[in-house]
C-alpha cells in the first residue's frame, strides 16, 4: 500500500501509527533511487511525492526552501530564472535506474553530489535547514533560514544522507549560489589513471579554482573552470600551459562544456550494461587508479570524478566482483556504496562498510532516539 | 547570571584519591592540581564567569587521553574539554568537581599531504599553525577565526568555527576530512579519512560544533587549499545602514561572491580607526570591507564591477587598496575589532546571533534603540554576506548592576535575531552563555531529540556537562 501524504501532519500521524503497530514502513519521493543500497521489506510506502511547492526562495539571501517532494527540475527552473543554481549539482541517475523525477528531499536524503563537490561541497555542506519527523512521529526542525548557525548538534547534517531510516524529511532549505557566467574545460587525452591523478593535482592544486576535474573511461580527462567569461578564458589558457608536460590539451567553451560535464555529472561515462551491478567509491584522490585497477581485474569498468577520489564501477554482479571492489576501498581507507544490484546481491552484501564495533553500539543507540520501533526503511543502510 | 549545577559531594570528597588516579596515568608534569597553578584554567573567553576545576590534565596522547577519560568515566568524574581557552560563549568553563582536558600538549602536524590536499594535525595545533605550515606550497587552510592566532584546531571542530572568509571558503564542517576521536569510556574511534564522502550516518557533521558533548576531539584531518594568486580589499562608506544594506543585496544580487564582505556601524568603525590607523572614513554610519580573490586583471575586473554597484548607492567614499600592505591595514582593523572596542571600553560582551540579511536595517534600528534604554553602547560588526551579526556591547565590569544589564541586552538581542527568523548563533556557540536561550529556537521535543542524541554518546552525561542544554529538562536523567 502506498501512501502520499499532504500535509506534515498527516506525515507525523502515520509515523505515530506505524510505531506503535511496529509496521515498517518504506520511505520515497518518486522512487528514483530505490536501487540503491538494500532493499527495504514492507508492507506500506509512505510517499512524499505530494508535499510539494518552493516556500521560500530569497535570492539575495542564497537561500531556497522547498518542501521534500519538490521535483528538482522545478527547483532547477526557478533557479535559473535568476540565475542561480544548487551549488552540489546533484546527479540525474535516469541512466542508472530508469527514467524518473526526483524529489529535493530524496537527493538530501541520498546526499548525492556531483562533480563540483570537489571545489564547492557536497549536499550535506549546503543543508542549512529542514523539517523532518522522527519514527515516533515527532516534528522537528534543525538548522534554519541563515547561512551562519552553530546552535545546538547539527541534526541537518545527521539527517543529510541517512536514507530516511532517522526521519522523513518533509522541507529543505538549501544554500544556493549565482550560476557561472561562463564555463571552460581543459581536455587531455590518452593518460593513463596515474598519469591523469597527476594533471589533476596540479590543476586542483593551482590557484585557478579547477571546479571538477575527471578522467573519463577512454583516458579522456577534463578540467574545468567556471567564473565570469575574462576569468574563465585566463585560467584555462594558464592552466592549459601549466599542465604542457600531460601533452597536448584542447580547451572548449561554455556550451560545449556543459554538455560535458551534464554526462559527467549523470554517470553517463559508466556506460554500465543493464546486467551489470554499479558501485560508488570515495577515496583519497591517489588511490584512485589502484581501485580502478583492482575492480579491472575483477572485470569491472569504470571512471574518476572529483580528482581521482570518486571512482564509478559497473561489472559483473557478483559476490567476488562486490568482494574485489570493497576489499581495495577498505585498504585504501576509503567507502563504497552498492549503487544498483539484483536483490539477491543487495541482501547478502555489506552495501557500505561495516562500522567498527564501538561506532556501531553508538550508531544504534541514536537510530534508537529517532526511530525506537526501527520502523523507518529497516535494512536499507545498516542490516541490524 | 548563569547558573551552575551544584557539584558533586562525593566527588569533592574523594578529590585526592581522584587526583592520584590521574597523576599515575600522565607521566611527568601531565597533571595539575596546585590551586596556584589552576587559576589559568579558571575562565576562557567568557571571562566574566570563573571557577576553578578540581585538576587539568595535560595529555600528550590519544592514548593518554583514552586513559584519563575511562578512569573519569569509572569514576563518575565530570569532563571539560578545552583547547587554547578563547570561547567567547564560555565552552571551557570548568565545574569545582570536574576535570579539564586541556589539548595544548598534542600540538603536532603528522602530516601533509599536497596531492591529495588535506594536513592531519593534532587537536592542540593553533589554527594558524597549519596555514603557516603550508603557505610555503600556497596553500591555506581556509576557516578563520579572529583568535586564530590562538584557538586550536580541537577547539574550532567542537564550536565549528568560522571567520571573515566563510562566504566563498565555508566554515569548519565544510573543510574536514576525518577526526580521531575518544569516547567517554575511552574508547578511540576513527571517523572520515582522507576522502571526501562518508557512507553511513555524517558523524563527523554531527560532531563538529557538538561543544565537547559527544568525545573528545584528538585528532584532526583538514582540506588545505591552494590559494588564490592575489587578494585585494575594498572600503565603502555610506551615510546609513539601510544604504548600505542594500549595497550588500546588489552586489551578491549581480552574481559576484566576494571572499569577504564586512559591515561595521559607526562606534566600530571609530573604535577600529582609533585602533588601526587604517584610514576608515570617520564620516561614516556604515562601513562595508570587501574582498575578492585572483589576478590582478581579475580583480581590477571584480572591484570595477563592485564600485558601479556602489556607486549606485551614493558612497560617501569608496577606496580600493593598491598594494598588499593597505589590504593588511585594512583587515587589521576589523580583526583587531574587538581589542579595539576594548580599548574604549574595558569590558564588552561580544554576541553572535544571525539573521537573515534583509533584516539587517531592521535589526540594527531595534539594538540602538535597546542601547539607548538600556544605557549601554553597543559597537555592531556584521559578516554581512552570511548575515552573521557581533553586537559589542559595553559595561563596567566594577559595576554588577550593569554587567547584568549588559547579559540582559545580550539576550534581548538573541531573541530578536531568532524572532526576524535567524539563529543565536552563527560562529560562537552555545556554551553556557546562550544554554537557556535554547529554549527560544527549539521547542521541548527538538532539544529532547537534541539530548537523546548526547545520551547515546554520553549516557551519564559526564562531558562538558552544563553546556548547550538548558539546566532543567531531560539531561542528567537520561
Amino acid at each position: 500500500m502506498i501512501t502520499t501524504p499532504t500535509s506534515e501532519a498527516e506525515i507525523a500521524e502515520a509515523l505515530r501509527t506505524a510505531t506503535a503497530e511496529k509496521l515498517p514502513v518504506l520511505v520515497q519521493g518518486h522512487g528514483s533511487k530505490l536501487g540503491m543500497l538494500r532493499p527495504v521489506q514492507a508492507a506500506r510506502t509512505i510517499s512524499t511525492s505530494a508535499l510539494t511547492g518552493i516556500t521560500l526562495y530569497a535570492p539575495k539571501e542564497l537561500i531556497i526552501s522547498a518542501r521534500a517532494g519538490t521535483t528538482l527540475s522545478e527547483i532547477e527552473a526557478a533557479l535559473a530564472a535568476e540565475g542561480q543554481h544548487i551549488i552540489a549539482e546533484p546527479p540525474d541517475l535516469s541512466g542508472l535506474f530508469g527514467p524518473s523525477e526526483q524529489t529535493i528531499g530524496g537527493i538530501v536524503a541520498t546526499n548525492l553530489s556531483g562533480p563540483r563537490r570537489i571545489a564547492w561541497g557536497s549536499m550535506r555542506d549546503h543543508v542549512i535547514g529542514l523539517r523532518a519527523v522522527n519514527g515516533q512521529g515527532e516534528i522537528l526542525r534543525a538548522g534554519g533560514r541563515v547561512l551562519k548557525n552553530v546552535t545546538g548538534l547539527d541534526l541537518c547534517k545527521l539527517l543529510t544522507g541517512s536514507h530516511g531510516t532517522l526521519a522523513i524529511i518533509t522541507e529543505v532549505t538549501l544554500k544556493i549560489l549565482p550560476a557561472p557566467q561562463a564555463t571552460g574545460t581543459i581536455l587531455l587525452r590518452g593518460l593513463s589513471p596515474a598519469r591523469a591523478i597527476a594533471a589533476m593535482a596540479q590543476a586542483l592544486g593551482s590557484p585557478f579554482s579547477v571546479s571538477g576535474a575527471a578522467r573519463l573511461a577512454d583516458g579522456k580527462t577534463a578540467i574545468r573552470i567556471e567564473d565570469f567569461a575574462p576569468s574563465v578564458t585566463y585560467r584555462c589558457e594558464k592552466l592549459a600551459d601549466d599542465l604542457a608536460d600531460f601533452g597536448t590539451s584542447e580547451i572548449i567553451g561554455t556550451a560545449e562544456s556543459l554538455a560535458l560535464w551534464r554526462k559527467i555529472r549523470n554517470v553517463e561515462p559508466l556506460a554500465a550494461e543493464p546486467e551489470e551491478a554499479i558501485w560508488r567509491v570515495s577515496v583519497a584522490p591517489s588511490a584512485g587508479p589502484a581501485v580502478l585497477a583492482a575492480a579491472e581485474r575483477a572485470g569491472a569498468h569504470g571512471f574518476l570524478d572529483w580528482g581521482g577520489g570518486l571512482v564509478w564501477l559497473a561489472g559483473p554482479a557478483s559476490g567476488q566482483t562486490h568482494e574485489a571492489i570493497s576489499t581495495v576501498t577498505r585498504q585504501a581507507g576509503g567507502v563504497w556504496w552498492l549503487m544498483r544490484a539484483p536483490d539477491p546481491l543487495r541482501v547478502a552484501v555489506d552495501v557500505i562498510p561495516p562500522e567498527p564495533g564501538a561506532l556501531s553500539t553508538i550508531r544504534r543507540r541514536v537510530q534508537d532516539s529517532f526511530d525506537p520501533a526501527r520502523i523507518l526503511n529497516p535494512g536499507r543502510l545498516y542490516a541490524a | 547570571m548563569i547558573e551552575q549545577p551544584a557539584p558533586k559531594l562525593d566527588i569533592l570528597r574523594r578529590r585526592d584519591a581522584i587526583v592520584a588516579g590521574l597523576a599515575a596515568l600522565l607521566p611527568g608534569s601531565g597533571l595539575i592540581s596546585d590551586a596556584r597553578m589552576l587559576k589559568p584554567y579558571e575562565t576562557d573567553g567568557l571571562s566574566a564567569y570563573r571557577q576553578a576545576p578540581m585538576a587539568v590534565a595535560l595529555p600528550e596522547t590519544t592514548e593518554q587521553v583514552a586513559a584519563v577519560l575511562r578512569f573519569c568515566h569509572e569514576n563518575g568524574v565530570r569532563v571539560i574539554p578545552r583547547g587554547a581557552g578563547t570561547s567567547l560563549s564560555g565552552g571551557a568553563l570548568p565545574l569545582e568537581d570536574a576535570v579539564v582536558v586541556g589539548m595544548m600538549r598534542m600540538n603536532a602536524i603528522t602530516t601533509i599531504n599536497y596531492a591529495d590536499r588535506h594536513a592531519v594535525v593534532q587537536a592542540g595545533v593553533t589554527n594558524i599553525a597549519i596555514t603557516q605550515a603550508v603557505s610555503d606550497e600556497g596553500f591555506f587552510y581556509a576557516p578563520d577565526p579572529s583568535s586564530q592566532l590562538a584557538c586550536m584546531i580541537g577547539g574550532n571542530v567542537n564550536m565549528n568555527s568560522g571567520g571573515a572568509h566563510c562566504l566563498k571558503y565555508g566554515v569548519t564542517t565544510n573543510n574536514l576530512l576525518g577526526l580521531k576521536i575518544v569516547l567517554i569510556d575511552g574508547q578511540i574511534i576513527e571517523i572520515g579519512g582522507e576522502h571526501l564522502d562518508s557512507a553511513g550516518y555524517d558523524w563527523l557533521g554531527l560532531f563538529t560544533g557538538s561543544e565537547g558533548q559527544l568525545g573528545i576531539v584528538t585528532e584532526v584531518t583538514v582540506r588545505i587549499l591552494r590559494g588564490p594568486e592575489g587578494a585585494r580589499a575594498m572600503l565603502a562608506a555610506f551615510d546609513n545602514n539601510e544604504i548600505a544594506g542594500a549595497c550588500v543585496d546588489a552586489i551578491i544580487g549581480s552574481g559576484i561572491i566576494p571572499v569577504a564582505l564586512e559591515f561595521m556601524d559607526r562606534p566600530a568603525i571609530h573604535a577600529c580607526e582609533a585602533f588601526a590607523h587604517a584610514g576608515y572614513p570617520l564620516d561614516a554610519e556604515a562601513l562595508l570591507i570587501i574582498e575578492v580573490e585572483g589576478s590582478d586583471a581579475e580583480i581590477d575586473f571584480l572591484l570595477a564591477s563592485i564600485k558601479d554597484i556602489c556607486n549606485r548607492f551614493n558612497p560617501l567614499s569608496m577606496r580600493v587598496s593598491q598594494s598588499q600592505a593597505e589590504s593588511l591595514a585594512i583587515w587589521k582593523g576589523r580583526k583587531g575589532a574587538f581589542g579595539a572596542v576594548g580599548r574604549i571600553s574595558p569590558d564588552y560582551l561580544c554576541m553572535d546571533g544571525t539573521i537573515p540579511t534583509s533584516q539587517l536595517p531592521f535589526v540594527l534600528r531595534r539594538i540602538s534603540e535597546m542601547s539607548d534604554s538600556y544605557g549601554l553602547k553597543v559597537a555592531n560588526i556584521f559578516h554581512a554576506g552570511d548575515g552573521n551579526l557581533h553586537p559589542l556591547i559595553m559595561f563596567d565590569a566594577n559595576d554588577d548592576s550593569s554587567f547584568h544589564k549588559a547579559e540582559e541586552f545580550g539576550a534581548d538581542i538573541l531573541r530578536l535575531c531568532v524572532e526576524v527568523g535567524g539563529c543565536l548563533t552563527g560562529e560562537h556557540g552555545v556554551g553556557v552563555e546562550k544554554r537557556e536561550l535554547m529554549k527560544v529556537q527549539f521547542n521541548e521535543t527538538e532539544l529532547n531529540q537534541q539530548r537523546r542524541i548526547k545520551s547515546a554518546f554520553d549516557p551519564a552525561w559526564l562531558l562538558n556537562p552544563s553546556k548547550v542544554f538548558p539546566l532543567d529538562g531531560l539531561s542528567h536523567a537520561a
